[in-house]
C-alpha cells in the first residue's frame, strides 16, 4: 500500500463529470501548461505558500520552526529545504498565513472523505473525479482509490492530460467509469511550447484508449479542450482536433472549455509571473463557431462543463 | 399573469402598510359594557360578533375573493386586551425607518382618549408583567430568552379539510350535539364546557353575519357597477360569501373564499402567532379544481386568477405590530401564513396534483412577500413537483422552502400521534411541525443557548452589564478559569441550562394559563379536532393533540464555541482557560492571533467533522433532556424546536464575544445552520453535519443554504439541487431553503434599495423584502457562506 500526495478535496464539485462530485487534486505534473489553473498542483512534492498579508505576526510559526528560521518572511523559500517537519510552522499558523499545500494520504484515508458523500452521488448520479495535478503520475496510489471506488460502488472519473505509459492507461481505462482526456495543442511542437512537452504519446495514448472504450473493456471518454486564444485556435487547429476526434474508434463527447484567467491571483501568491500574460476569454461566437467544427464531423460537443 | 392581477398586485405592493385603531375601539367599547355580565368565553365570542357586524368592510376594485382584516388594504388591527400600545409606541412605529406603520392623527386620538384608558393595567400583558417573578425578568432583560406570548396570542395554527366538506351551520348541529351531550349530573366542568360551546355557536354565527354584508355590500355596489362584466363578478361574489362560510363550498372560488373568511375570523378573534394557514392548499383545493375542470366549469387560467386573488389577499394582511423593546427582534410584515404544497395522504401516497403546479407557478409570478409557501418532498413525491420547486428557488426569492415529508411524519408519530393524522400534518409558521387541523401547538420563545454557554464562564453574571443573572457554575473554589477539564465545564454549562429553561417555563406556564382563562378563542376552537368534542377551547387544551415547543438558538455558535475550548484549552493547551476568558471579556482587543487560532484551527459545526459534530449532537442532546418531555398545563409536554427566525441577530447583540472566534454582539448562527463562515466544506458537508442530529425527535430545524446563482444554471443545475435536496432527505434531513443571489447584487441593493423594492431574500423561515431589513439582518445575510462550486 502506497501513501499518495494529495492537495486537497473538494465536495460538491460540479465540473468535472456528471452529478455532484468530489474531486480529489493530485499533487504532480509532468506538463507545465501556460495557462494551468492549479500551478500548486505541478511540483511533486509539499511546498508552503506564503500570505503576509493574513499575518499577525504573532511568531507562533517561529517558535515552531525546526530550523530556527523566521517563516512568516521566509516558509517556501529555499531556506526551507530539507526540513525534518517540513509544515510545522503552518500547522500552527492561527492566521492561515502559511499553508501546507500537499499532504501524504493513504488511499483509504482519501476515500473515507469521498465516501462521506455517497447519498449526493446516488442521487445525482455523480461520484469521484481524480484530478490534478496529473493523477496517473501516481499511477499505484490512483489505482488503488479506484478498487476502492470498485468495491463501494462509487462511479470514478479520471482527469488526465494523457501523458503516461500506455500499459497504466489502460489499466486506469479499465478501472474507472469515465476518463476526462485532456486534447491541448495538436501541433506537437506548439503542443510543447505550451506545456513542456510533445504530445505524440498522448495522441497515441489516446487511439489505444479509445480502441480499449471500443471493446467495451473501458471507460467512457469525455474529450476537453481548453480553447485558449492565440495558444491552440490558430488556423487549422482546430479541425484538427476536431478531425482527430472524429477518427477515434469510439464514440465520445466533446467539451470545449472557454480560457478564463481566474487563476492569476494563485501565481501572484506564488510569487510568480502569470505565464499567459494578457490573453483574454475567447468570445461566445468564437465558442459556437469552434463546437460547429465538431458537430459537423459527427462528435457530440458541449460548451463548458 | 393577466391585467386584473397586475393591478391587484401592484396596488398590494405599493400600499403602505397602515394601523387601525377601529378594532380596538370596538373591542374597548364592547368591553366597557359587557365585561362582568357573562362568562369570559362568552365574552370573547361576543365580543367577536360585534366585530364582524360592525367593522368596516371593504370590496376593492377587481377584486374576487373579498375581505380585509382591517378597514382597508394593509391595515393591521392591534388587541389592546392582549397588549396595549403606548402613544409612544404608536409614534415609533409611524416613524421607524423599517418596517413603519402608518398611523393617523385620529387613531393616536382613540388610543389617547378611549384605548389606553381602559386598556393599561387590564391588558393580559399589563397583568402579566405585574405577577412574573424577578429572576425571569432578569434573564428576559439580558436576552436569555424572549417569550412569544408577552406579545401574541398562541398560534402557528393550521387547519385540515374539514372546512371544504363542512359549513358553520353544520358545525353548529356538532356543537348544539355536544352540549346535549354535557353530564350536568357528574361532570364537575360541565358548566365550563357548556359556555365554551355556546362561545362556539356564538362565533360562527359571527363569521356568517361577516360573510353576508359583505354579500350585501357586492350587491349594493352591483347595482350601481356600469361595467356589466363587473357588474355580473360583484353578483357572483355575493352569492360565494351568501353561500360560504355557512355552508360547505361547492366550486374553487366558494372553496378559496371559505378559507379566507375562516382565515379573517381567526384573525379578528386574536392575533395568534404566525397568523393562520390553510396547511396543505393543494390538497384541499384539487377536488374542486378537478370537478369545475370535468364540468366544464373552471379552466386553469380561472383557477389561477383566484388563486392568485387569494395571494393577493393575503399579502394584505401584514403582522401585527409589537410594543415596547421586543419590536428588534422580529420586525417583519410577515405575518407568517405558510401553504403546503405536495405531502401525503392520509393513506401514504404521494398527494400532490395539478393544483401544486398552479400554486408554484402563482408563487413565482407574484413574487409577494406572502403568503410563504413550502414544498413537502417525500419519497414519494414525483422528481417533476421538486424540479418545478427547484426552478422558482432558483430565481432567488428563497420559496419555496423545501421538507422532508417523511421525517415531518415521523417526527410527529414520535411524539405519540397516529401515522393518519401525522400525513395530514405538515409545516406551519417557518419550520414548524405540526398535526394540522387537530392540534394545538404552541411557541413559547427561543432560548439564547450561546449566551448560557456565557453565563458559564462568568459564573452566573452576565458580563455586559455586570449583573448576577444565575447562581455561580465555577469550579468549587476558584471560578471559572479553574475548570479542570472539559467535562466539568460541560457539567456547569448544563446546571446553567437547567437553571434558565426552568426559569423560562415557569412564567410559559403562567402565560399558557392566562390565556386559557382570560383569552379563549372559541371561534378557532370550532376548527381544531377535539374542541367540540371536549367542550373546551384550544387555548385550554381542547385540541387532539397538545405540544409546546422552547426554541434553541445558536447551536453552530455554542457547538464551535464548546470545541475551541475542548481543543485548544484542554487538549492541545494552546490557551489557557484565563487567558481565553480575558481575551473574550475584551472582545479579542489585541488578541487577534487568539481570535484567529480558535476561528481558523478548531473544528467547526458543518464540515461533516466528527468532532465538532459530537459535540453539536451532545448539546443537542442536553437541550432536549432539559426541554422534552416535561408536562405542559394544558395536558401537552414541551419539545425543543431548533429555529431562530431572526433571533440570532437580537440574541448576538446582547451576548458578548465567544470562544468560537466570534466578535461581541456580532449575530449567533441561525436555526440549525453552521455558524456564518464557519462551513468551508459545501453544501454536501453541511448537510451531512446536519443529518447527525436527530431532527425527527424535535418540533422543526432549519438550515439556510445561499448558493451563487451559477451553481444553479441551466437544467442540470435544477438537476444538481434536486439531488442536494433528495440526498439531505434521505439521510433524515428535515428542512432547507436557499438563498440564490450573489454578493454583488446584495451589495447594490444595500447602495441603491430604491432600485431593489422587490428583492425577496430567504430571511429565516420566511423571506423579506431585502431593503425593508435592517442593517444587521443585511449583513448576517451577506455573511452567510455562499455555497460555490468547484
Amino acid at each position: 500500500m502506497s501513501a499518495g500526495l494529495v492537495f486537497d478535496i473538494r465536495k460538491f464539485s460540479i465540473h468535472d463529470g456528471p452529478g455532484i462530485r468530489t474531486a480529489v487534486f493530485f499533487k504532480g505534473c509532468p506538463l507545465h501548461c501556460l495557462w494551468c489553473h492549479n500551478p500548486e498542483g505541478i511540483a511533486p512534492f509539499p511546498e508552503l505558500l506564503r500570505r503576509p498579508e493574513r499575518c499577525v505576526d504573532c511568531g507562533s510559526c517561529r517558535k515552531a520552526c525546526p530550523l530556527n528560521l523566521d517563516p512568516a518572511r521566509v516558509a517556501g523559500s529555499a531556506a526551507c529545504r530539507g526540513c525534518p517537519d517540513f509544515g510545522a510552522c503552518a500547522a500552527v499558523c492561527p492566521a492561515e498565513a502559511l499553508q501546507l499545500v500537499g499532504r501524504r494520504m493513504s488511499a483509504e484515508e482519501v476515500m473515507g472523505i469521498v465516501l462521506r458523500d455517497r447519498p449526493f452521488y446516488e442521487e445525482s448520479g455523480g461520484g469521484v473525479t481524480f484530478t490534478g495535478g496529473e493523477p496517473l503520475a501516481q499511477g499505484e496510489f490512483l489505482l488503488e482509490c479506484l478498487a476502492i471506488c470498485r468495491a463501494e460502488g462509487i462511479r470514478s472519473a479520471v482527469d488526465t492530460s494523457g501523458w503516461a505509459a500506455e500499459e497504466l492507461l489502460l489499466e486506469v481505462g479499465r478501472a474507472s467509469d469515465l476518463i476526462l482526456y485532456d486534447l491541448k495543442v495538436m501541433d506537437s511542437e506548439r503542443h510543447r511550447a505550451a506545456t513542456g512537452l510533445a504530445n505524440e504519446l498522448i495522441l497515441s495514448n489516446l487511439r489505444a484508449l479509445a480502441r480499449q472504450a471500443a471493446r467495451g473493456a473501458s471507460a467512457g471518454i469525455y474529450l476537453r479542450l481548453p480553447l485558449i486564444p492565440g495558444i491552440n485556435d490558430l488556423p487549422g487547429d482546430l479541425e484538427a482536433a476536431a478531425e482527430f476526434a472524429a477518427s477515434l474508434e469510439v464514440p465520445l463527447e466533446a467539451y470545449l472549455l472557454p480560457y478564463h484567467d481566474s487563476a492569476r491571483g494563485k501565481y501572484r501568491l506564488r510569487g510568480e509571473a502569470y505565464p499567459l500574460g494578457s490573453v483574454s476569454a475567447p468570445a461566445p461566437e468564437r465558442m459556437s463557431a469552434a463546437a460547429a467544427l465538431f458537430e459537423a464531423r459527427g462528435v457530440p460537443v458541449s460548451i463548458g462543463g | 399573469m393577466n391585467d386584473r392581477i397586475a393591478r391587484l398586485r401592484e396596488e398590494s405592493f405599493d400600499t403602505r402598510p397602515s394601523f387601525s385603531s377601529e378594532r380596538a375601539r370596538l373591542t374597548t367599547e364592547f368591553y366597557e359594557e359587557w365585561q362582568g355580565k357573562v362568562s369570559v368565553s362568552v365574552l370573547r365570542a361576543m365580543n367577536f360578533r360585534n366585530l364582524c357586524e360592525r367593522k368596516t368592510i371593504y370590496i376593492g376594485p377587481d377584486e374576487l375573493i373579498v375581505g380585509e382584516r382591517g378597514p382597508r388594504p394593509k391595515a393591521v388591527s392591534s388587541f389592546p386586551e392582549l397588549n396595549c400600545h403606548s402613544e409612544e409606541d404608536l409614534r415609533v412605529l409611524d416613524s421607524r425607518p423599517m418596517t413603519s406603520y402608518a398611523v393617523s392623527e385620529e387613531d393616536l386620538r382613540t388610543y389617547r382618549e378611549k384605548v389606553i384608558p381602559y386598556w393599561r393595567g387590564r391588558s393580559m400583558r399589563d397583568r402579566a408583567f405585574a405577577e412574573i417573578p424577578q429572576e425571569w425578568k432578569a434573564l428576559y432583560e439580558a436576552g436569555l430568552f424572549t417569550e412569544f406570548m408577552e406579545q401574541r396570542a398562541p398560534g402557528h395554527t393550521a387547519l385540515d379539510g374539514s372546512i371544504y366538506r363542512t359549513g358553520l351551520a353544520e358545525f353548529k348541529a356538532e356543537i348544539a350535539r355536544s352540549r346535549a351531550a354535557l353530564d350536568w349530573a357528574s361532570d364537575p366542568g360541565a358548566l365550563d364546557k357548556d359556555e365554551e360551546l355556546a362561545a362556539m355557536a356564538i362565533s360562527c354565527d359571527a363569521a356568517i353575519v361577516f360573510a353576508r354584508r359583505h354579500a350585501e355590500l357586492a350587491e349594493k355596489m352591483a347595482a350601481t357597477e356600469p361595467r356589466a362584466a363587473r357588474a355580473a363578478e360583484l353578483r357572483r361574489i355575493a352569492e360565494v360569501c351568501r353561500r360560504v362560510p355557512e355552508r360547505a363550498p361547492r366550486d374553487f372560488w366558494e372553496a378559496l373564499q371559505m378559507y379566507w373568511f375562516v382565515h379573517l375570523g381567526t384573525i379578528t378573534e386574536l392575533n395568534g402567532w404566525d397568523a393562520m394557514s390553510p396547511g396543505h392548499l393543494d390538497q384541499h383545493l384539487a377536488p374542486f379544481y378537478e370537478r369545475g375542470l370535468a364540468e366544464g366549469s373552471l379552466d386553469r387560467e380561472a383557477a389561477k386568477e383566484l388563486l392568485s386573488c387569494f395571494w393577493i389577499k393575503v399579502n394584505n394582511t401584514p403582522a401585527p405590530p409589537k410594543v415596547g423593546v421586543t419590536a428588534a427582534e422580529s420586525g417583519t410584515y410577515n405575518d407568517f401564513t405558510n401553504i403546503n404544497l405536495g405531502g401525503l395522504g392520509r393513506d401514504g401516497s404521494d398527494a400532490s396534483s395539478e393544483v401544486s403546479f398552479l400554486v408554484l407557478e402563482v408563487l413565482d409570478e407574484l413574487q409577494l412577500l406572502q403568503p410563504q409557501a413550502n414544498v413537502q418532498v417525500s419519497a414519494e413525491t414525483p422528481d417533476r413537483l421538486l424540479a418545478a420547486a427547484c426552478r422558482v428557488i432558483r430565481r432567488g426569492s428563497g420559496y419555496p422552502s423545501l421538507f422532508n415529508a417523511d421525517e415531518v411524519v415521523a417526527a410527529q408519530v414520535g411524539m405519540g400521534k397516529s401515522v393518519e393524522d401525522a400525513r395530514e400534518g405538515g409545516t406551519s409558521g417557518c419550520v414548524e411541525t405540526g398535526c394540522f387541523g387537530k392540534e394545538a401547538y404552541l411557541l413559547h420563545g427561543y432560548l439564547n443557548v450561546p449566551k448560557i454557554l456565557e453565563l458559564t464562564l462568568n459564573d452566573g453574571v452576565d458580563p455586559l452589564s455586570g449583573r448576577r443573572l444565575a447562581p455561580p457554575s465555577g469550579a468549587p473554589g476558584g471560578g471559572p478559569a479553574a475548570f479542570s477539564g472539559f467535562e466539568e465545564l460541560y457539567a456547569a454549562f448544563e446546571r446553567q441550562l437547567a437553571y434558565v429553561v426552568d426559569t423560562k417555563m415557569r412564567v410559559s406556564n403562567y402565560l399558557d394559563r392566562m390565556f386559557a382563562r382570560y383569552a379563549p378563542a372559541p371561534f378557532l376552537s370550532v376548527f381544531i379536532g377535539g374542541c367540540i368534542e371536549s367542550g373546551k377551547d384550544y387555548y385550554d387544551g381542547g385540541a387532539r393533540y397538545n405540544t409546546d415547543y422552547i426554541q434553541c438558538c445558536g447551536l453552530g455558535t455554542v457547538t464551535d464555541s464548546l470545541s475551541a475550548i475542548k481543543k485548544q484549552v484542554f487538549e492541545d493547551r494552546r490557551v489557557a482557560m484565563g487567558e481565553l476568558l480575558a481575551a473574550l471579556k475584551g472582545d479579542w482587543a489585541g488578541r487577534e492571533d487568539l481570535r484567529l487560532l480558535v476561528s481558523n484551527k478548531t473544528p467547526k459545526f458543518g464540515n461533516d467533522d466528527d468532532y465538532a459534530d459530537s459535540i453539536a449532537q451532545r448539546v443537542f442532546a442536553s437541550l432536549r433532556s432539559a426541554i422534552d418531555g416535561r408536562a405542559s398545563p394544558r395536558g401537552g409536554t414541551y419539545h425543543i424546536d431548533l429555529l431562530s427566525t431572526t433571533c440570532h441577530v437580537y440574541f448576538g447583540s446582547v451576548t458578548g464575544a465567544t470562544a468560537d472566534g466570534r466578535r461581541a454582539r456580532a449575530p449567533e448562527s441561525d436555526g440549525t445552520s453552521p455558524a456564518q463562515g464557519a462551513d468551508r466544506s459545501g453544501p454536501t458537508a453541511v448537510i451531512r453535519s446536519l443529518a447527525k442530529l436527530d431532527i425527527a425527535g424535535t418540533g422543526g430545524s432549519l438550515l439556510n443554504q445561499r448558493f451563487q446563482p451559477a451553481v444553479l444554471a441551466g437544467e442540470e443545475g435544477v438537476r444538481r439541487l434536486s439531488s442536494l435536496v433528495r440526498g439531505y432527505f434521505k439521510l433524515g434531513g428535515h428542512h432547507i431553503q436557499f438563498n440564490v443571489v450573489d454578493t454583488e447584487t446584495l451589495r447594490a441593493a444595500q447602495k441603491r434599495p430604491e432600485d431593489y423594492r422587490s428583492l425577496l431574500v430567504r430571511v429565516a423561515g420566511y423571506s423579506d423584502y431585502f431593503v425593508d431589513l435592517d442593517k444587521h439582518h443585511q449583513e448576517e445575510i451577506i455573511s452567510r457562506t455562499a455555497q460555490e462550486a468547484f
